[in-house]
């Protein structure tokens, strides 16, 4: 078993218009930039894009929002240092949004990865983000039903990755990319450094490969708040 | 000390004296923050971060940050020894669970029954919640910090909310720039005002009955 590809762009060719694609990051870590970028040059449109944010500058996530490729977006917090791409967009009527407070979007994309079709869940109870969502009351407090998120895609940035997809993260770039690891159909990852085999302590692995589809080496990936903070632009190759 | 309202570093002083050796403790973005800086000699809480990280220090040296190692506001921060990351369930997971001790938020308006409203103003804009939601549900404390009137003077303590709601029935306790009220059983209980605020004065600012249970004692802080 090998789930390396050799680049970028063969790890996104199966992304096609109208897919349901999560992203991990919670602002600039963790954030898969590379293969982000590698999907703006594929071009695939009226995707959904699941992240915590909606993308910051005009890299990444707000490139795409750019590029006009994404159709809804389902996050907690679409604001950011620089906003303006998902701004210009949802204020014109012209992107959708699922505003999921963010512990709620973590486990439904967890039960997606699960089998849990549905759980509660305190958060959001007597709010407007509850309304039309079933409720219900255990040992004397509210509750609010949520559903499971799953997706056809997730693009994963990783520290370490080895030929069978086992994956460690650096430090906080963990965060999401755990969970939508598991709840994607076709899981992408980019990680810093591919090994043998072997060469990740099973002690160490924070997912395991049987949640990963494909592994592309990045060695060097940029970082997004670097990336942002120097004024750069992504532009379609 | 100002005899007419405490600072934000003065409020946030006084939360952070009641923040006890060991706690677990999430600090909402903003002004919250505000507590770290005034942790009592000799108490090491735990700060817990949304995004997946226990036991974080202050912002590393302007040029030395490193963008993997980040708050919940995306700010860069630092390791204390005993640190550990987790993922985003797991992280709120702690919160629901019963785990942290106490979460300190911001806040537009608290009301007597403990309603909070601190996530979004009207319906204008681009709405975004974040964490705020989910982090007023869980903790076993959920104090509040704000000044006690609006820029206005308007009552911030209210009868109940107008603002769109983060959560129902959340608040155990509200510090402000002019008292540290709580909330049992539906209504504002003064623990603590200003000795130069009459009762007359503090309740003319709030917009519902300030009760109390026994002595209310004097707001005092230090020079910060």
């Amino acid at each position: 078993m090998d789930k390396r590809l050799p680049g970028l762009n063969e790890a996104v060719s199966g992304i096609k218009d109208g897919a349901t694609v999560m992203i991990g990051g919670f602002g600039g870590s963790g954030n898969p930039i590379e293969l982000i970028h590698a999907l703006i040059d594929a071009g695939p449109k009226d995707l959904t894009v699941i992240n915590n944010n909606a993308g910051n500058g005009k890299i990444g996530i707000a490139a795409m929002i750019d590029a006009g490729m994404v159709k809804k977006m389902i996050c907690s917090f679409p604001k950011s240092s620089d906003p303006r791409a998902f701004t210009d967009r949802y204020m014109a009527g012209e992107i959708e949004l699922e505003l999921v407070p963010q512990g709620t979007l973590a486990e439904r994309i967890r039960a997606g990865g699960t089998g849990i079709p549905a759980f509660y869940t305190p958060a959001s109870y007597g709010t407007e983000l509850a309304e039309g969502k079933p409720t219900a009351e255990f040992d004397g407090k509210h509750y609010v039903q949520e559903r499971w998120l799953k997706a056809d895609f997730a693009l994963i940035k990783a520290e370490l990755a080895d030929h069978f997809g086992n994956l460690t993260y650096r430090m906080a770039a963990r965060n999401f990319s755990p969970l939508m690891a598991a709840a994607a159909a076709t899981t992408i990852v980019q990680a810093t450094k591919v090994v043998e085999p072997g060469g990740i302590d099973p002690e160490q692995v924070h997912t395991p490969g049987i949640f990963v589809d494909h592994v592309v080496e990045v060695a060097d990936p940029q970082q997004e708040e670097a990336l942002i903070r120097a004024g750069v632009e992504y532009e379609r190759a | 000390m100002s005899e007419l309202k405490l600072s934000n570093a003065q409020i946030a002083w006084r939360a952070a004296q009641d923040i006890e050796d060991g706690a677990y403790v999430n600090l909402g973005i903003g002004f919250p923050e505000m507590v770290a800086q005034y942790t009592v000699d000799g108490r090491t809480p735990v700060f817990h971060t949304e995004n997946g990280l226990l036991g974080f220090g202050p912002a590393p040296e302007p040029g030395s940050e490193d963008w993997d190692l980040i708050n919940a506001g995306k700010k860069a921060v630092t390791l204390k020894p005993g640190a550990s990351f987790f993922h985003h369930a797991d992280s709120f997971g702690m919160v629901r669970g019963g785990h942290l001790d106490v979460a300190i938020l911001g806040a537009l308006q608290v009301a007597q029954n403990g309603d909070l409203a601190n996530w979004r103003v009207g319906n204008k804009g681009v709405p975004a919640v974040g964490g705020a939601m989910d982090l007023v549900h869980g903790a076993k404390r959920v104090a509040v910090l704000t000044d006690h009137v609006t820029k206005k003077g308007d009552p911030k303590l209210v009868d109940a909310c107008t603002f769109p709601l983060t959560g129902v029935g959340c608040v155990t306790r509200v510090y402000t720039s002019l008292a540290v009220v709580d909330i049992v059983d539906g209504h504002f209980v003064l623990r603590e005002k200003l000795a130069g605020m009459s009762m007359d004065d503090l309740q003319a600012v709030t917009g519902a009955p300030l009760h109390t249970e026994g002595d209310v004692a004097d707001l005092v802080v230090p020079e910060l």
